[in-house]
This record gives C-alpha cells, sequence and structure tokens, in this order.
C-alpha cells in the first residue's frame, strides 16, 4: 500500500514539474508515425509537450470546429460544408507530403507501368484481364497472363482513397463523371479490405489483385509498386523525391490545394499534401502563451522537423513552398495582434 | 433470537436512538435489496437510453433524408445515396447459412456431451476444449479465416469456375457457423442434460438401445430448448462484426452467388463509422438501430421458446 501511494506521490509530482504548456491535436492517421517522431523530438528540445490522437480526418477536423483540440491534422482540404461550419477563416498549413502507390500480385511481381486512364478502366471493371492489349500495349517487356484482375479499394472511409479518386477524376473523365471523388465510393467491381493492412492482406494472397496503399506502407512492406505516367507524359515511380517534385510547382497562398495530377515533368502524380489545420484567430487557444506555443511548433514542423521525413517514407516540403508557409505562419494572430514577433 | 427481533426498523415497541436508526437503515442487509432493484433499474435504464439515443439519431436522417431511403438498393456516400437493403439482406442470409451449417454440428456435439459422456480424459479435453472456443476473439477467428480458410476456397471457387477472390458470403458463414457452435452448444446440452433420467430409464428398461433412448425419448423432449439456442445462437451471429469484416469482402452490394463479396450491417458500420458525417452518419445508425431491432426480436423468441422447454421438462 505504501509503495502505490509512493508511486502516486511520484507520479503526481512529475506532473506538476512538467506542467509547462501542453497541446493537443487531433486527425489524420496517414502522417501519426511522422508526427509522434517529431513531436517526440520537439519534446525533448524544448519540453513543450503536443498530444496527437490518430482518430481520421474527418474526426480531427469537427474536433477543431468544436474547439476541443488545438489543431486538426487531415489529408483532405475541409470542405465547404466544414468550412461554412468552422465559423471563422482557418488556415491549411502543409507539414509534409505523401503518396498513394499501385501495388499488385502477378507472378514474378515484374516492374509495371500504368496511365491513368488504364487504373480507372481497371476499377471501372472494364479492363477484366492482365493481358488485355491497353496494359499490353504500355508493359511490351512483360509477358502477362490472360489472368482475372481483381481491384482492391479500401472499404472503411479514408483519406488514402480520397487522394486516388481525386487523381483519377483529375486525369480520367470517365472517373469524374461515373465515381467522383470522395473517401467511400460506390464501387462497381472487386472487393473491399479495412486499413492499409486490409488492403495489402489481400493482394498478397490474391494472384491477379491490384490495389493502392500508401507509400510508406508499401515500402515498409516491400511490395511492387507500378511507375504512373504523369500530365508531362513521364512514367514515375514513386520516390520520395518525385513526390517533392510534385509539390514543386506554383502552389497559391492558401496552400489548401490538390497537388494530384502535378504539371511538374519530374513529379509523381498521385502525391497529396497532408496538413495541420488551424484557425487564423488563435483566441480559442484562451492563453496568448499557448498561441505563441502553437506558433513556434507549427514553425518547427514546417523547417527543422522536415528532417524526419525522409527516413519515415514521407517526402519533404520542397523549399519553394517554405516561404509561402511563413507567410501563411504570421498571418496567425491572437485577440487581434499578431503572434508572430520580429 | 432476541437480536433478530430488534431488526425491524419500524418494528412496534423497538426504541432506537436517531442515531441508531440511521444505523439500522444503513446496515449491509437493509441496503443490499435497494442496491440491487437500483443496479436492475440501471440495466433496464441503460437500454432505454441506448434506444433512445439511437433512434433520436435515425429520426435526424427520416427528417433529412426520408425513411424510405433506407430500403433503397444503392449505396453511394458521395451522391448521398444512403440505400441499405443489400446489407440488410445480407446480414440475414449469412446468418442463416451459418445456422444451417452449424446445427449438425451443434446436434452432435451436444448429444455426445449430454448423453454418451464417458470418464476419461478425452472427453474432460473435449469438453473443455468447446468452452475455450467461445473465448476466442472474434478478430483471431477472422485472423485464421483470412489466412487459412481462404485458400481452401479459393481452389474450390477455381474448380467451380467462380473468379478466385477466396474472401465473400460463403467464408463469412463459415467462420461464423465455428463461432456460433459453442453458444448453440451451451445451451441444448443444458437442455438435454434436463431431460428427466427416470423416463430414459424407462426406455432402457423396454430393452431400447442408447441411441435409440436419445432419438425416441431425449431428443423430442429437449427439441424445444435445442430450437431455442438455435435462435439465440442466431441473434449473436446477427451482429458478429469483426471476423465478419475481415472476409466478407466489402462490396456493397447484394451477392450474386455464394462466393460474392458483400457487406453485412455490422462490417458496413465498423468499416465507415470513423468518416461518416452528416446523412451518412444517421443512415449508418439507422442501419445499427435496425440490426439491434432484428437482434431484440430474435432474442426475445428465443428467450420465450426456451422458458417454455424449461417449464415443460
Amino acid at each position: 500500500m505504501k509503495k502505490i501511494i509512493t508511486l502516486i506521490m511520484i507520479s503526481l509530482a512529475g506532473t506538476l514539474y512538467a506542467q509547462g504548456v501542453e497541446l493537443t491535436g487531433a486527425g489524420a492517421t496517414f502522417p501519426y508515425p511522422l508526427y509522434s517522431k517529431m513531436f517526440d523530438v520537439y519534446y525533448q528540445t524544448t519540453g513543450v509537450k503536443v498530444n496527437y490522437q490518430a482518430i481520421g480526418s474527418g474526426g480531427g477536423i469537427q474536433q477543431l470546429i468544436a474547439k476541443t483540440v488545438d489543431f486538426a491534422g487531415s489529408d483532405a482540404p475541409m470542405t465547404l460544408q466544414e468550412e461554412e461550419k468552422a465559423g471563422g477563416e482557418v488556415l491549411h498549413i502543409p507539414t509534409c507530403l505523401g503518396a498513394v502507390v499501385i501495388t499488385y500480385n502477378l507472378k514474378g511481381n515484374p516492374p509495371l507501368k500504368m496511365t491513368p486512364d488504364v487504373i480507372a478502366d481497371i476499377y471501372l471493371g472494364v479492363i477484366k484481364y492482365w493481358n488485355d492489349p491497353r496494359i499490353k500495349k504500355l508493359n511490351p517487356d512483360v509477358n502477362l497472363p490472360k489472368l482475372v484482375i481483381t481491384p482492391v479499394y479500401r472499404s472503411d472511409a479514408s483519406g488514402t482513397t480520397f487522394v486516388f479518386t481525386d487523381y483519377l477524376s483529375k486525369s480520367d473523365i470517365k472517373w469524374r463523371e461515373k465515381m467522383g471523388t470522395g473517401k467511400s465510393l460506390n464501387w462497381p467491381v472487386g472487393i473491399g479490405g479495412k486499413g492499409n493492412p486490409g488492403v495489402a492482406g489481400v493482394i498478397q494472397q490474391l494472384e491477379g489483385s491490384i490495389g493502392y496503399v500508401e507509400l510508406a506502407y508499401a515500402k515498409q512492406n516491400n511490395l511492387p509498386v507500378a511507375a504512373i505516367r504523369n500530365k508531362a507524359g513521364k512514367f514515375i515511380m514513386p520516390e520520395t523525391k518525385s513526390i517533392s517534385e510534385a509539390a514543386n510547382v506554383k502552389i497559391p497562398s492558401h496552400t489548401k490545394v490538390s497537388i494530384t495530377d502535378s504539371d511538374n515533368p519530374n513529379g509523381y502524380p498521385i502525391s497529396s499534401f497532408t496538413w495541420i489545420i488551424v484557425y487564423k484567430d488563435l483566441s480559442y487557444l484562451k492563453e496568448r502563451r499557448k498561441a505563441e506555443e502553437l506558433f513556434k511548433l507549427l514553425w518547427w514542423v514546417t523547417h527543422e522537423g522536415q528532417q524526419y521525413t525522409e527516413s519515415l517514407d514521407y517526402a519533404s516540403l520542397p523549399n519553394t513552398l517554405t516561404t509561402v508557409i511563413e507567410e501563411n505562419l504570421k498571418k496567425l494572430t491572437f485577440e487581434s495582434s499578431t503572434v508572430w514577433k520580429k | 433470537m432476541e437480536k433478530v427481533k430488534k431488526i425491524s426498523v419500524t418494528g412496534e415497541g423497538d426504541i432506537l436512538s436517531p442515531f441508531n436508526y440511521i444505523k439500522r437503515i444503513f446496515e449491509f442487509r437493509n441496503v443490499l435489496p435497494f442496491l440491487a432493484n437500483l443496479s436492475g433499474a440501471l440495466v433496464a435504464l441503460i437500454i432505454l437510453g441506448f434506444l433512445l439515443t439511437l433512434g433520436a439519431k435515425s429520426l435526424e436522417f427520416a427528417k433529412n433524408a426520408g425513411v424510405a431511403n433506407i430500403l433503397r438498393t444503392t449505396w453511394n456516400p458521395i451522391a448521398e445515396e444512403f440505400g441499405g437493403l443489400p446489407f440488410i439482406a445480407t446480414t440475414v442470409l449469412v446468418s442463416i447459412i451459418a445456422l444451417g451449417i452449424s446445427v449438425p454440428f451443434t446436434l452432435s456435439v451436444s448429444i455426445f456431451i449430454a448423453e454418451w459422456k464417458r470418464k476419461n480424459m478425452f472427453f474432460d479435453v473435449f469438453n473443455t476444449a468447446l468452452d475455450l472456443l467461445s473465448a476466442i476473439p472474434s478478430v483471431v477467428y477472422g485472423f485464421w479465416a483470412l489466412f487459412v480458410l481462404t485458400p481452401f476456397i479459393r481452389i474450390l471457387q477455381l474448380k467451380l469456375g467462380y473468379p478466385p477472390y477466396g474472401v465473400g458470403v460463403l467464408t463469412a458463414a463459415l467462420v461464423l457457423a465455428i463461432m456460433i457452435i459453442p453458444f448453440s452448444v451451451g445451451i441444448s446440452r443444458e437442455v438435454l442434460k434436463l431431460v428427466s433420467s427416470d423416463i430414459k430409464e424407462a426406455g432402457f428398461s423396454l430393452g431400447a438401445t442408447e441411441f435409440e433412448v436419445t432419438r425416441v425419448v431425449t431428443l423430442p423432449l429437449a427439441k424445444q430448448g435445442i430450437i431455442a439456442g438455435f435462435i439465440l445462437a442466431l441473434g449473436r451471429a446477427l451482429g458478429e462484426t469483426m471476423a465478419v469484416t475481415m472476409v466478407i469482402g466489402n462490396f456493397n452490394a447484394f451477392p450474386k452467388n455464394l462466393f460474392s463479396p458483400s457487406n453485412t450491417i455490422a462490417s458496413l458500420i465498423a468499416n465507415q463509422f470513423n468518416e461518416a458525417w452528416g446523412n451518412h452518419q444517421s443512415a449508418l445508425i439507422l442501419l445499427g438501430f435496425l440490426l439491434f431491432l432484428i437482434t431484440l426480436i430474435i432474442n426475445l423468441l428465443g428467450g420465450v421458446i426456451l422458458r417454455g422447454a424449461k417449464h415443460e421438462l
């Protein structure tokens, strides 16, 4: 009993001691491994604790609107409806880039090349076999079998599906008209897997299947990935470099943009930002000290924090973007005076 | 004796100081009935509250989209189409197939345990293993089905000329059948044990064999209870989520055949709830409410039959 009491006392004393500013955020699961690493390093160097709950992009945005968290993480920009509900101006701060990759299961897993119209037609059920002339034409050196293609999609509502369908909607008219962009769709063919592991699990077991997962997941599990033809007509493999390149285009100052189907000739076309979303007016944080800490955190994440991206298979923000983000961060206010000071 | 007389708080001639009076009230044996009643009422209140919340959220859907919309066949959240009919149908279909598969196994296992038991190691191990089956978490069943069961289904599908998905309605029904067997056996073996040994011995004295006694005497008497067990197992199968989600293929439409991928209400909710807002969310809640009602009705039915059976024996 005494031991327990002592333990409680020690832990209580510990929390009292560490009681500085604490920031909380919630949202996207996709950047969670990176945020964990970043916030841990940030805590080691500054002593400011950041709690991030990976509850999904939609949930994070709802919590930010309800002002139960200080910031939200999201893979998809806020919808008009959500912005209306938010009631105040919000800022989308890009923190890193990710990509959706096409993976498959064929004998020997030969390297494959794909185009958006072929991917769209596979998922629409128009292309049914691997030896379809359109796939053959793209991959003349590969011996493609007469095997049924089984498209695999995410059965849970997810940002990965959003990015994937956003890309197809931009690059294929038929897709835009029939399917559209969203986190969960009415898939005409195929089978669904829950989460990245669910999709990858089905693909690894089922010869002839094809699916989309996050790059980090594909890399860590050594899945074969296809090169995708971008807008400039080049076939690009998803690498952290080619993903960063996709964002190396003219980005509007609000940084709330989809960069799928990028104009950059060296960019991988199914790339996307992931954002931290905050209100421009940070008065909801109640304390000025807290607003300052959040500003510093966002600055750190978009500058020094970028060095942790590559090792975790995320792509870093291109340098051209840093000034745009800095301008945005300087706009943050607390009770009508800017948080940023020279 | 003296002490017992003094228990009553309001007893006549029982003169108590105010302090002792209060002390009496809070004595454990006086508080216990109150606590018991309170917990009972609490359970009822929780269920009522549960129904009210689900009902209120479902009404939201009825108001914004029209309740008839849930009975359509297309589920497309982007276009705000929330037709839940395929999921309702698949839920019932998968559960009934699972029940059908489990019936012969349940019957033979419970007869074996309740009637023909022998005192030996094998029997004890068997009995314990069966109870352990019901303690395995759903996700472990799903995992097992995904990695062990699907390759076999795939071979079968290739032989019969279906696309070799491995996952689908039949796979889900098979794993569900295994999951509900310990549940229905648990009830039917107890009912079988309730059949009075006098009647059975009468059978033996007439020269009937063990098998004949089971067939002619025990089973007809226990029939009602066994059926109740199956119905309760069906209720369990309807709401099973995790294992089904992992092997049903999560395809949001009516299954075309036994091997097609489809989706049940429970697995649809598990898949989509975390990112659902507005009408999407209330549609899922309405479907959950319907599932709750279906399960409730089936459980009540099972309960009534079971009570009748116990009364008869």
